[in-house]
């Protein structure tokens, strides 16, 4: 079976001859989470940003399924069935969340929008309740849960998120990673990028530490986390 | 005192607040200041004389004053393809200046090209229809009395109106569409809206579409209320910005109200102090506007 997603020696970053992302390889099979870890400013985010469009490519290749990706603007992507979450911003604050949803439905059919849109709301009942309302006015954890539900709205094959759980109480961050998982449960593929390592590992299958922009180490999500390489690496051997 | 200021205020402040719409529009998707945004009223008004013109050579009766109104089917005939038209120049504009330097030039780069732009294409006027003004129509008009010393024209009327069919139909467009939704989120925030699957060019076209089109209904009215002449859109230019501006970069119905504040301030003092403080009234109420509210009327504190 081909991966969902595959991703082979990407080299990118936001000058040109200053790589900050540099040969990092992954692959995410369908309905797979697979945690990108690592130090701060490791290039986790770049990496994520690369796949999806919005930072340049230098070389290497982004395979969703068979087809090439590498390289296609960002909008072209989500068509594609690749839809990411960013770390920050990821919300339309000035629009309402009704709005939010509509906008990244553009991408379907106007007769499946609505539909779309009524499965997204059962999913996120919360959000059903507040459509009306501006995204800006959201809490911090609904704000997390509106931006995952306008990258669902499009039925993605691959989701990426970078960190979701960035300034969510623990109890959020538990609600948030339990829709994580009940959307790997539907066969979607999942990136998660996270500082939090220990919240990560518990939900990921497979998990990569990322360091100078490439994979250190790889491996089953319960290794890693028992690792003492890694736990010296990336948490300075505290272990929280 | 009467209330006749306010009437001529309601209607300068229309065509004002259509110019300002567009520049507001520019700003918020593209980020900069068009300078050039003055030529496509004047360019729209010439299009508009000149497909009048056609159409009275063509077709017998076109040029038949409507019943009240100064103006023929023709001239309305002319509005409806002249705004497409001036979208088009607006694109046009954009494709052949504005996107080559957009990704590669800092903003003050594009703002300096939109200040040639307009000068190149206002002596184009100049040069195609010499500065003598021209007129749709030379009809005499007898004003109709609305009481309290109101005086106005089936012109005048008709404009106004014209004005509020324009705006809501835009409200109704940015509110309820799929691409008004994609221009709020491109002015919101670009990257993110590439990221939702918005083909951020697409909006860019729309939007220039959308702010000539604009810019051409306000050109056909101040070419019917006062006159054709090449420089008609330069002498906007300020009111037009301090509009923008006053009602908040950015926000459609700030620039509306920006432009019937300005139109009213200019209207006050034409007929308290004269008419020659114009211009400085209404930029002594910018300012004040400014000194209170930093972010004008209807913007968001940033
Ligand atoms: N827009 C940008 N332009 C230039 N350099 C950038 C930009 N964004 C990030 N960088 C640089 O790229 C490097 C990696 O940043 P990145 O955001 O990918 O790290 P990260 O692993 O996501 O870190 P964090 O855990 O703090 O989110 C950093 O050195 C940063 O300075
Ligand atoms: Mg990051």
């Amino acid at each position: 079976m081909s991966a969902a997603l595959a991703v082979t020696d990407l080299v990118a970053g936001y000058d040109p001859g200053v790589p900050i992302v540099n040969g990092a390889s992954l692959t995410v099979a369908a309905g797979e989470i697979v945690a990108v870890l690592g130090p701060n400013g490791a290039g986790k985010s770049t990496l994520i940003k690369a796949i999806a469009g919005v930072t340049p490519v230098q070389s290497g290749s982004v395979f969703l399924g068979e087809e090439d990706i590498t390289r296609l603007p960002a909008h072209r992507m989500v068509r594609h069935g690749l839809a990411f979450v960013p770390q920050t911003e990821n919300i339309f604050t000035g629009l309402s969340v009704e709005d939010n949803l509509l906008l990244a439905a553009g991408i379907l059919k106007p007769t499946e929008r609505a539909g779309r849109i009524a499965e997204i709301y059962r999913f996120f009942p919360d959000l059903a309740r507040q459509r009306r309302l501006a995204a800006g006015r959201l809490s911090g954890g609904q704000r997390q849960m509106a931006a995952i539900a306008r990258a669902l709205i499009v039925a993605p094959r691959v989701l990426m998120l970078d960190e979701p759980s960035a300034g969510l109480s623990p109890k959020l961050v538990e609600g948030v990673f339990a829709r994580l998982a009940e959307i790997r449960a539907h066969g979607v593929a999942i990136v998660l990028v996270e500082q939090n390592a220990r919240a990560a590992l518990a939900i990921a299958d497979r998990g990569l530490i990322l360091v100078e922009g490439r994979e250190r180490h790889e491996g089953r999500a319960s290794e890693l986390w028992g690792d003492p390489r890694v736990a010296e690496l990336y948490l300075g051997g505290v272990r929280a | 005192m009467n209330l006749q200021f306010l009437a001529d205020g309601i209607l300068t402040g229309a065509m004002i607040g259509l110019g300002a719409i567009g520049v507001t529009l520019t700003y918020s998707i593209l980020r900069f200041a068009n300078f050039a945004h003055g030529e496509f009223i004047a360019w729209g008004a010439y299009l508009a004389l000149g497909v009048a013109s056609a159409s009275g050579w063509l077709v017998a009766g076109a040029a038949i004053p409507i019943g009240p109104l100064s103006f023929g089917w023709g001239l309305v005939l002319a509005l409806l393809i002249a705004m497409p038209l001036t979208g088009l120049l607006a694109l046009a504009l954009d494709w052949a200046l504005f996107a080559r330097l957009r990704d590669k030039a800092s903003s003050i780069t594009v703002v300096m090209a939109s200040f040639g732009a307009s000068m190149a294409l206002r002596n184009l006027l100049e040069f195609l229809f010499t500065s003598r003004p021209a007129y749709f129509s030379r009809e005499l008009q007898i004003a109709i009395r609305l009481g309290w010393g109101v005086r106005v024209t089936a012109d005048q009327l008709a404009l106004v109106a014209l004005t509020a069919i324009l705006v809501i139909s835009l409200n109704l467009v940015l509110s309820r569409t799929q691409i008004g939704r994609s221009m709020r989120a491109v002015s919101e925030n670009r990257a993110l809206a590439r990221v939702a699957g918005v083909d951020v060019d697409h909006v860019v076209r729309v939007t220039w579409l959308i702010g000539g089109a604009l810019a051409c209904a306000s050109g056909v009215m101040i070419g019917l209320v006062v006159q054709i002449r090449p420089f008609m859109g330069f002498d906007m230019l300020l009111p037009l910005f301090a509009a923008a501006i006053l009602g908040g970069i950015g926000s459609i119905p700030g620039a509306l109200m920006g432009g019937l504040v300005v139109g009213i301030a200019e209207a006050l003092s034409a007929a308290t102090v004269g008419a020659e403080w114009r211009a400085a009234a209404a930029f002594v109420l910018l300012i004040g506007i400014l000194l209170i509210r930093p972010a004008g009327l209807f913007g968001a504190r940033e």
